[in-house]
This record gives C-alpha cells, sequence and structure tokens, in this order.
C-alpha cells in the first residue's frame, strides 16, 4: 500500500446526547478505492461532512500524511487535497460542464475576463484523463442535459482539476441505471491508476463490492468490520456471489441470536 | 484511445448559427416579440412609425431604462430581487442635483451620485444578505424608506438646473448630435460592456453559478455572499447612472425621481427572457425587453389609440412573451 493519506483517529461527533460517530478510526491510503458501507443512520453522512470539513468533531485527530492537522475546517480538507462531491447538490446544472468544472477557479485573463480557449482545451483534456468523453456532448453541454452517471464524470473531472489527491463520492450510484453505474465504475478506475484516492460511499453493498479494494462497514456511528477484498474473499464462509454480503449477513445472524 | 486520433467528433460539431440561436434562444425570442410588436405599430400607424420624431422621442428615454435593466438581470440571475432601485436612483440624483446646484462641475456630481448610488446599493445588499432576509420585502422596505429620507429635507420640492446645458458634461452625456440623441450611446456601452460581464467574465459567471446552486458554489469556495452583495452594488451603480441621465435630460431633479420606473422596469427582465428561479439570464434579452416597454406606451398613443388602451397592451405584451418564454425555455434541474 502506498502512503497513508489521511487517518482519522476515534473520531466522535455527538449532537446533545446523541453520538452520530461514536469512536471511528480509518484511514485512506495514496492510489487505493476504499468503501463505506453503512445503512441510514449508521454515520456515515456524518463522517464524510468530518472529512469535507463541513461538520466539527466533538473528539479525536485528523492526520493529513501522517501529522496531525488541528482546527480542521472546509479550508484545511481542501489544502489536504480532499474534494467531496456530494449526492444531488454538487452541481450547477443549468451551466454548462466546462462552467462547472471550473467553478470557484475560472481561468481568466487581464482583469478577470475568462480565457475561453484555453478552459476548455482544458475542460477536453481532463474529461478525456477520466475517459468522460462521448460523441452527444461537449464542454459546451448544459449538465442538466446529462445521466446521472456523466454528471459523476463532471464531478469528478472538477476534483482532478482542483488537484485532489482524495475524492470521496457520496451514493455516487445510487438511483442510476447498470450502464450509468458502469460509467462512474470506469472514471473511479481510471482516476485511481492514476494514483489518486476514493471513498466511495454507498448502501448497494454490490457496487461498492465491485468498485472498491477495501471495506469499512459503519453500524451505529462505529466500525463494525474492515476487510480487504481479498480477506473477504478468502474468509471462511464465501458463501454466494458477494462474500462481503455472506460475512456481513452471517454478522446480523449472529448478533440476532445473542440478542435472543 | 480511438477518439483521440480524431481531431474531432463529427456529431458535437454544429454548425455556428445552430449554435447562437440555442445559446441565445431567450434574446432571439424577446427580438422576436419586438419586430412582431413593431410590425404591428407599423400596419396601424405607417405615417408615424416610418418617420424618425418616434423613434427620438423613445431613444431620449430608453437609455434610463437601460441603465436600471441590465443590473437587475444581475440581481435576478442571483436568485435576489431589488424594488428598492427607484428610491436609489432618486438619491444619486439627488446628490448630482445638489452638487451641479452648489456650483460644481457637473463629473464631480456624478462621480458624487454614483459613489451614492453605490453605497446604498451595498446597504440594501448587505442587510438583504447578511441578516438573511427576504429581498422582495426587505428591499421594498428599503425603497419607502430611502424615498422618506428624501422627502423629509426637500419637502417635496424639485431643483431645477438651468445652466447644466452650457456645460461640457451635457454635451458629451447628454446632448443631440445631429438630432441624435447621444446617451443612447452611452446606454448602449454600458449594455455591451455588462453582456461581457455576464457571459464572459468572472463576476457574471460566479453571478450564475450562485444563482443556480449556492450550495455548490459554496462548497468551490465561492463567496456566496460577496457575489449576492456585489448584484446590489451594480445595482446602486447603474441606478447612480440612470439618476444622473434622467436629470440632465430634464434639466429638473424631482424628489419622485425614479418611482416610475419600477414596474416597467421589473417587467423589461422577464419580457427579456430571464427566468424567475435563478442561474441563468439574459442581458441582451432584457435590453430588448426595455425597448419593447418604452415602445408600447409610445406607440400605442402614436398608432391612434387613446392613452387609456396603454395599460392593457402593455400587460398584454408581458403575457405573451412571458407564455412565449415559457414554451421556448427549459428549466434543468
Amino acid at each position: 500500500m502506498g502512503e497513508r493519506l489521511i487517518e482519522l483517529r476515534d473520531i466522535k461527533k455527538s449532537y446533545g446526547n446523541v453520538f452520530a460517530v461514536g469512536g471511528v478510526s480509518m484511514h485512506v491510503d495514496r492510489g487505493e478505492v476504499v468503501g463505506l458501507l453503512g445503512d441510514n443512520g449508521a454515520g456515515k453522512s456524518t463522517l464524510i461532512k468530518i472529512l469535507a470539513g463541513a461538520v466539527r468533531p466533538s473528539e479525536g485527530e485528523i492526520l493529513v500524511r501522517g501529522k496531525v492537522v488541528p482546527g480542521w475546517s472546509p479550508a484545511k480538507s481542501r489544502d489536504a487535497g480532499i474534494e467531496t462531491v456530494f449526492q444531488d447538490r454538487a452541481l450547477a446544472v443549468q451551466q454548462t460542464i466546462v462552467r462547472n468544472i471550473f467553478m470557484g477557479r475560472e481561468i481568466t485573463t487581464a482583469l478577470g475576463f475568462l480565457d475561453v480557449a484555453k478552459e476548455r482545451s482544458e475542460a477536453e483534456r481532463l474529461m478525456r484523463e477520466i475517459g468522460f468523453t462521448s460523441k452527444v456532448f461537449s464542454p459546451d453541454s448544459i449538465v442538466g442535459q446529462l445521466s446521472g452517471g456523466e454528471r459523476q464524470g463532471v464531478a469528478i473531472a472538477r476534483a482532478i482539476y482542483n488537484k485532489a489527491d482524495l475524492i470521496i463520492l457520496d451514493e455516487p450510484t445510487t438511483a442510476l441505471s447498470l450502464t450509468e453505474t458502469e460509467k462512474v465504475f470506469r472514471f473511479v478506475r481510471t482516476v485511481r491508476e492514476s494514483g489518486r484516492s476514493i471513498l466511495f460511499i454507498g448502501h448497494n453493498i454490490h457496487h461498492v463490492f465491485d468498485i472498491a479494494e477495501r471495506f469499512i462497514v459503519l453500524d451505529r456511528g462505529r466500525v463494525a468490520l474492515e476487510i480487504t477484498k481479498e480477506e473477504a474473499k478468502s474468509a471462511e464462509h464465501p458463501s454466494g456471489p458477494n462474500p462481503l454480503e455472506a460475512i456481513l449477513a452471517e454478522r446480523a445472524a449472529r448478533r440476532q441470536g445473542a440478542r435472543a | 484511445m480511438s477518439s483521440l486520433s480524431q481531431p474531432n467528433n463529427a456529431s458535437i460539431q454544429v454548425s455556428p448559427l445552430r449554435k447562437f440561436v440555442l445559446g441565445n434562444r431567450a434574446s432571439l425570442g424577446t427580438l422576436a416579440v419586438f419586430v412582431v410588436m413593431m410590425l404591428i405599430f407599423f400596419a396601424f400607424a405607417p405615417g408615424i412609425f416610418s418617420r424618425w420624431p418616434i423613434y427620438n422621442s423613445v431613444l431620449l428615454t430608453l437609455p434610463v431604462a437601460l441603465f436600471l435593466v441590465v443590473p437587475l438581470v444581475f440581481i435576478v440571475t442571483v436568485g435576489e430581487i431589488d424594488l428598492s432601485f427607484p428610491a436609489t436612483m432618486g438619491f444619486s440624483a439627488w446628490i448630482f442635483a445638489l452638487v451641479v446646484q452648489a456650483g460644481y462641475d457637473p463629473f464631480l456630481g456624478i462621480i458624487g451620485a454614483v459613489i451614492a448610488g453605490m453605497s446604498l446599493g451595498f446597504g440594501v445588499g448587505a442587510i438583504v444578505v447578511y441578516a438573511g432576509l427576504s429581498s422582495l420585502v426587505a428591499t421594498l422596505g428599503m425603497n419607502f424608506l430611502l424615498r422618506g429620507l428624501i422627502m423629509i429635507p426637500t419637502e417635496g420640492k424639485s431643483i431645477s438646473l438651468l445652466g447644466l446645458n452650457e456645460t461640457l458634461a451635457y454635451k458629451l452625456l447628454s446632448s443631440s448630435v445631429g438630432g441624435f440623441p447621444i446617451q443612447i450611446v452611452w446606454a448602449l456601452l454600458f449594455v455591451i460592456v455588462s453582456i461581457f460581464l455576464y457571459n464572459r467574465h468572472r463576476f457574471g459567471v460566479r453571478v450564475r453559478v450562485v444563482g443556480d446552486n449556492p450550495d455548490s458554489a459554496a462548497q468551490m469556495g465561492i463567496d456566496t455572499r460577496r457575489v449576492r452583495v456585489a448584484t446590489f452594488v451594480f445595482m446602486g451603480l447603474g441606478s447612480a447612472l440612470a439618476g444622473v441621465f434622467s436629470t440632465m435630460i430634464n434639466f429638473t431633479w424631482w424628489p419622485s425621481s425614479g418611482d416610475a420606473y419600477l414596474l416597467p422596469t421589473l417587467a423589461a427582465v422577464f419580457v427579456g427572457g430571464t427566468p424567475t428561479w435563478g442561474g441563468v439570464g439574459t442581458v441582451a434579452g432584457g435590453a430588448i425587453g426595455a425597448v419593447i416597454v418604452s415602445f408600447i406606451q409610445t406607440g400605442i398613443v402614436a398608432g391612434g389609440l387613446s392613452g387609456f388602451y396603454v395599460q392593457f397592451f402593455n400587460g398584454l405584451i408581458i403575457i405573451l412573451s412571458l407564455l412565449g418564454h415559457r414554451w421556448n425555455q427549459v428549466r434543468y434541474r
């Protein structure tokens, strides 16, 4: 495994007496795709918001490339090279692909006027880099005309332009068809090959199992399971086509048994 | 990658004309409304509409409307509304009139008016944005408040500036060259610069992005509140220029200066094809909208109908334009 990009140590977040995140330690290394799984209310979204700096953890520390970063904030998250693509509020859908890629980081000439040619060629380069090309749209197409998978492509292209080392995808394949999901997977694989890391959040275990190499399963604000794909495959009870699903089902059954 | 070797994907190559039409459908639609309206006017009163004076009278007042419509397009695009610009216009023009009345150069008065307009715009914007007020209600309140601040000290008295036509500022900005009112040139310059500002400048881009998806813009590091306040400052600048030109046309400043522009300007923005939901808009369309609104009144009266018809046709044009834009525009979500 590569360099340790980001590490959370015993992160807790409480709202009043309720712990949304109750002591999570996890890490993402350079060039890996980590799948973060969990049911609704398991603490996924709080954890993403903490990584993005939007929510301040009540306890615990965050390390970037091995160094503790005090006073974690949205700005420090961005400086650390983390870019979060939130489920449905990531893009300005009435604007073009170009406008979305350069949102907040426009390429301008003198006096703040846009360098249209440079933005267009840079957008084309970024889109090619992640395999996000098509005959039916161009960088000047309106994002609202694109499919769900293609919209993820716009957000990923933007993250790469912003020099993100870790791209957090929040439920990128939820409500997408199989072909659309396959598109997103293709972007993710290309991004990983370029040495960047991806934290892939989902509640569809099959999607996440297909794309990630290591899995972190959250349950009620804690890490219930952390396992690599190899470990999952070679586990003792790999019944069915998806070993991770089998392991989790077995655990759930055991827990239910203990309770009964 | 095989697609790399092809210099251009054939099917994304649309003809430049088609691209232009698709990219400017709102403003072109507005232009079509204008052309149809003018043809109707022509049919009813060919004698009047084939001669210059009617255009001259429109060109005289149109500049004031243009200075107001253009920045209002920015405000609507960013997702706000401003109903306080008439009072800002009156207030800035008041500053201009006071400076000129005191015997200073009108250019100094213009600087004073612009500073006043932009400061008021900043104040209105800051109240709306930083206090998180509804811009519809807050700017309505500010309009009354500012107008009151004009009325109290002036006691409703106007200021006449008869010496104005001797000055260089007047000759440069507001005189007539060969029967052609020169202020329209300045107003058009303002429109053209604003079109570039809206479409090709970082400011316009951010106005659109913030109006489209403020969460996303904020996440990308854009200070959305600053952008929104900036549109109000720009509105203040336009209001000040409108106030100055209006005062120079009439050689008089009235305490009610600007009031009559509230509804026609709002109508012009939406007749022009800028939708109410923010994120998109058209400056050129807004400008054409202002031309339409200016022509309705003159055209109807000149066309031989009584002035009582003006409001009816005003409303008809607004509703028909909105229906046209509704059909012409898609709202992407």
